[in-house]
């Protein structure tokens, strides 16, 4: 147990969460908790079709409707009509057709939230149903709807490195694995509020990840100039992901600018699932040939991925997911093919892991399969193959940081294994299912599983995610005061603690302030892509250090203030073969699962998970645990419970009773550990780690069940049938063809349909 | 309809339309939104308060249902500027991330030190379960309970 955190701590030492105080004592205001004077709510209309045509909308009962102050459709739209992270192709509102259940159609603001929700669900509108794809494999058929004109395929990697063909392998294991979708389920809604500010501007305080980037989509559909559409973050109850992507910002600054007064939005749970983006659902084909002395000398790998009805970050996840498909393992033969594809599912995009979590079910459950065809021990056969500094990865990139894979590996296997304990007589609720087991422990068998998973850290591809940040010395009567100001958005992992760490650590001082994040300041890029820590980390340390420098330089008067760009090392995009210098950094993590299961009645008790994560260096022990330890949890929720039911594109399960996360009594102990091997390069050779333990629990887990019960388990998450055998595995007919389309780039890209987000930032510099 | 209620020891008259529920006029009437609002079915604890002495989700508690009641809510639990030790061990175990949670999390956790002031693993997990946290993974939850029930024997 790691106790007695402190206030004042710098780096390297436990500290209290900056903000701890006001989220104790409930202060703390979120966006759900937002209110002013005169101020109206707003709620969305949203289509029950995945696939429709639009013939008419009549909003005549709505606007009559008791408090309506407007109803808005997509004819009453002041600019652009689209949106999106990568490419503008999701309608604000519908317009002509709906491409998924839950598609927004008409937002309406009214005096009361009860009002509002009346008002909307008046809002009449006639649809024309429409032939759906809600399959993946099926999508990629000729005969298939098309989801958008361009069709189906939203972007296809391939990549080749050495030959398979000429590959000599003494032992070949064929696997197949589906992946479902997962939602973040951060417990904080999707919340904001919109005032109409001066200058016809509008000022929105919303949930958000990347404040920058909602602007640079938000404000041509206002027809606004971008310095008339103001963000400041609210307080954000978690987001994993769930808050890259616009919600209820442009509605609801759309509604403030029609009806001149503040409107707040806030999603319920149901609507919540409706109204972001999801874990993409996985389907993967896995060959791995490997000699008898257990050497991996060739990958080959298909990859599937179901993208729903927009693009959101899709063509950025596939290529995450193919660059990781064949292990972190060096292998000199590798073909990957992976594919994102649209269908008239909701649309998919970021979450915790961003395409790592499927390819590492995938290709860790591979190498057990082949372990298990060598005789070999599992770990061991990871051990002889893992990555190290100087290996080439498919894509040619030569790890040039650090890779301490072998060192999380044995790590990991060195931690005392916890004791056995005995099957009958013990209380119930140590049994799994808890206190709903009705046998008495006769037929538990215990299961141990191993997996590594890796996790780019930072944007790849070309990508420049700079970081702005600045600090400021103010004189104080108690000594002086560092102000730090960014645009970074801290929603819960603890970035502005360690901001504080760093700033007291290199300044010298005792109290550390954080201004409101917000458009006012540059862009520090999304809080995503385990980045923060490194990216505006690196700039609040480099503005320290530009500082300290003024200060020793002689006698400065106070305020001083100092401003720095951090940019990580540039990267490259992929050839026509794949290859390229595409990530920046890597994060590596080892987990072992021990999971117990009733073999009878299918219920499975995860009794400990051992998790070794690759840290650099960790800045705050007691923050970086949470990382894992969450990151864990929410791993073990794939593998386990968590799946976004769909029916014929319809969402199923949308709230807390049928959509099921982990609980405090799901969660076992989780033993952590770092690895501190400085990165080259980065703040203090610190590593970003919010995310690669999340990629490793499902298949350790997984793994184990399969130890547990001998069967093959090829599909997250497990259920008690597959436990018991009654559901078969997971089948397939054969490998999803590889798409007609040339080169690497996501086809509304290729098309010159619109500009990837990149080129928007580009496009923005003077 | 008119309820009277104590609220956090002062006696509030409350105008409360027949369907909402307790959640919604401490949040939007009373303004005290340390209760949250995560799932509005009883399934996440983010919204739990005292309602006569007993922790209930006040999402699903009709606002009519505490007329003549005290309601005791997470803003009760400092005294002033003096954090309850839960909370501070709270802050000292790290069991704190985005923090949506935690206001449901520290009522439940005061609650079974009152009942429990020594309570091993086991019962920490039991008396916490129907508190869902997404960011943490639990473990500091577990190891806060601990801490605070040390610092108070």
């Amino acid at each position: 147990m790691t106790a007695g955190a402190t206030t004042g701590a710098g780096v390297g030492a436990g500290a209290r969460r900056i903000d701890g105080v006001p989220k104790v004592t409930g202060a703390y205001v979120y966006g759900s908790d937002l209110r002013t004077e005169n101020m109206l709510w707003g709620a969305t209309v949203r289509s029950p079709h995945p696939s429709a045509r639009i013939v008419g909308i009549d909003v005549s009962h709505a606007l009559g409707s008791p408090g309506v102050r407007a109803v808005l459709t997509a004819d009453d739209l002041p600019g652009r009509r689209t949106i999106g992270l990568e490419f503008c192709d999701q309608p604000v509102l519908a317009d002509d057709v709906v491409r998924y259940a839950g598609e927004p159609v008409a937002i309406v603001a009214a005096e009361t939230a009860a009002q509002a929700r009346v008002a909307a669900d008046a809002v009449e509108v006639e649809y024309e149903l429409l032939p759906a794809v809600v399959d993946m494999e099926e999508a990629l058929r000729g005969d298939s709807p098309h989801v958008h004109d361009f069709g189906n395929v939203l972007r296809h990697i391939h990549i080749v490195h050495g030959d398979l063909e000429t590959a000599r392998a003494d032992v070949w294991v064929d696997g197949y694995y589906e992946t479902a979708m997962q939602d973040q389920a951060a417990l904080g809604p999707e919340a904001g509020l919109a005032l109409p500010g001066h200058e016809g501007g509008v000022d929105i305080y919303a949930v958000t990840q990347w404040l920058h980037v909602d602007r640079q989509q938000m404000a041509p559909c206002l027809g606004l100039p971008e310095e008339h559409v103001r963000l400041t973050a609210a307080g954000v109850g978690g987001a994993f992901g769930s808050r890259e992507d616009l919600h209820m910002q442009l509605h609801a600054a759309l509604l403030a600018l029609r009806t001149r007064r503040p409107v707040k939005m806030t999603y319920g749970r149901e609507e919540s699932f409706h109204g972001h983006v999801h874990r993409h659902p996985s389907r993967i084909w896995i060959r791995y040939g490997a000699t008898h002395d257990g050497r991996i000398v060739a990958a080959d790998v298909r990859l599937l991925l179901d993208g729903g009805a927009y693009a959101s970050s899709s063509p950025a996840v596939v290529g995450n997911a193919s660059t990781f498909a064949a292990g972190p393992y060096e292998i000199p033969n590798v073909r990957i093919e992976g594919t994102v594809v649209y269908t008239n599912n909701p649309p998919c995009g970021a979450m915790r892991g961003f395409g790592a979590p499927q390819v590492c079910f995938a290709y860790e459950s591979a190498m057990d399969a082949l372990a298990d065809r060598l005789g070999l021990d599992p770990v061991e056969l990871r051990l002889r193959n893992a990555l190290r500094t100087g290996s080439v990865l498919p894509t040619g990139q030569v790890i040039t940081g650090t890779a301490p894979v072998r060192e999380v590996i044995e790590r990991c296997r060195a931690v005392p294994l916890p004791p056995a304990e005995d099957t009958v007589g013990r209380d119930p609720i140590s049994y799994p299912g808890g206190a709903g087991h009705v046998s008495r422990g006769e037929s538990l068998r215990r299961g141990v599983g191993f997996a590594v998973g890796f996790k780019n850290v930072a944007y790849s591809e070309g990508f420049d995610d700079a970081a702005e940040a600045t600090v400021t010395l103010r004189p104080a009567p108690n000594g002086p005061v560092a102000v730090v100001r960014t645009a970074a958005v801290d929603y819960g992992q603890g970035l502005y603690t360690v901001l504080a760490q760093i700033v007291r650590s290199e300044l010298g001082v005792e109290e550390v302030v954080f201004e409101p994040a917000s458009t006012e300041s540059g862009s520090a890029g999304s809080t995503s892509a385990s980045r923060q820590t490194t990216m505006t980390g690196g700039a609040v340390l480099a503005a320290c250090r530009e500082l300290k420098a003024a200060l020793d330089g002689g006698p400065a008067t106070l305020p001083i203030s100092r401003t720095h760009v951090f940019h990580h090392r540039p990267t490259t995009g992929f050839d026509a073969d794949g290859q390229g210098d595409i990530h920046v950094s890597f994060s590596f993590a080892a987990e072992r699962a021990v999971v117990e299961v009733d073999t009878e009645l299918g219920l499975a008790r995860v009794v400990e998970i051992a998790a070794v994560q690759d840290a650099g260096r960790v800045i705050n022990p007691l923050g970086a645990e949470g990382q894992v330890e969450g990151g864990t949890a929410m791993g073990l929720g794939l593998a386990l419970t968590e799946q976004v039911s769909l029916d014929g594109g319809v969402i199923r399960n949308p709230s807390f009773t049928d959509y099921l996360i982990p609980t405090i009594l799901d969660v076992p102990p989780i033993v952590t550990e770092f690895v501190e091997e400085p990165e080259p390069g980065a703040p203090y050779g610190l590593k970003g780690i919010g995310e690669v333990a999340t990629v490793a629990a499902t298949p350790a887990i997984v793994a184990a069940l399969r130890a547990a019960t001998g069967r093959t388990l090829n599909r997250v998450p497990v259920t008690p049938d597959d436990l018991v055998g009654i559901r078969p595995p997971a089948a397939t007919d054969g490998r999803a063809p590889v798409p007609a389309v040339s080169g690497q780039e996501a086809i509304p890209e290729a098309l010159g349909l619109g500009l990837g987000q990149q080129q928007l930032m580009k496009a923005r510099e003077p | 309809m008119i309820i009277h209620a104590n609220v956090n020891g002062s006696i509030q008259e409350l105008d409360v339309p027949p369907a909402a529920s307790l959640l919604a006029i401490l949040r939007d009437s009373l303004g005290l939104t340390g209760a949250k609002n995560a799932c509005e079915q009883g399934e996440c604890g983010a919204c739990t308060v005292w309602l006569d002495g007993a922790p209930v989700c006040s999402c699903l508690v009709a606002a009519v249902q505490a007329d003549g009641a005290a309601v005791r809510t997470v803003e009760s639990v400092a005294g002033g500027d003096v954090l309850h030790p839960v909370q501070e061990a709270f802050l000292d175990s790290g069991a704190v991330q985005c923090g949506f949670c935690t206001p449901g999390l520290v009522v439940a956790a005061v609650d079974l030190l009152e009942h429990d002031p020594n309570p091993d693993e086991e019962t920490i997990r039991e008396g916490l379960a129907g508190n869902l946290c997404r960011c943490t993974g639990y473990r500091k939850v577990v190891d806060a309970v601990r801490l605070a029930s040390e610092r108070s024997s």
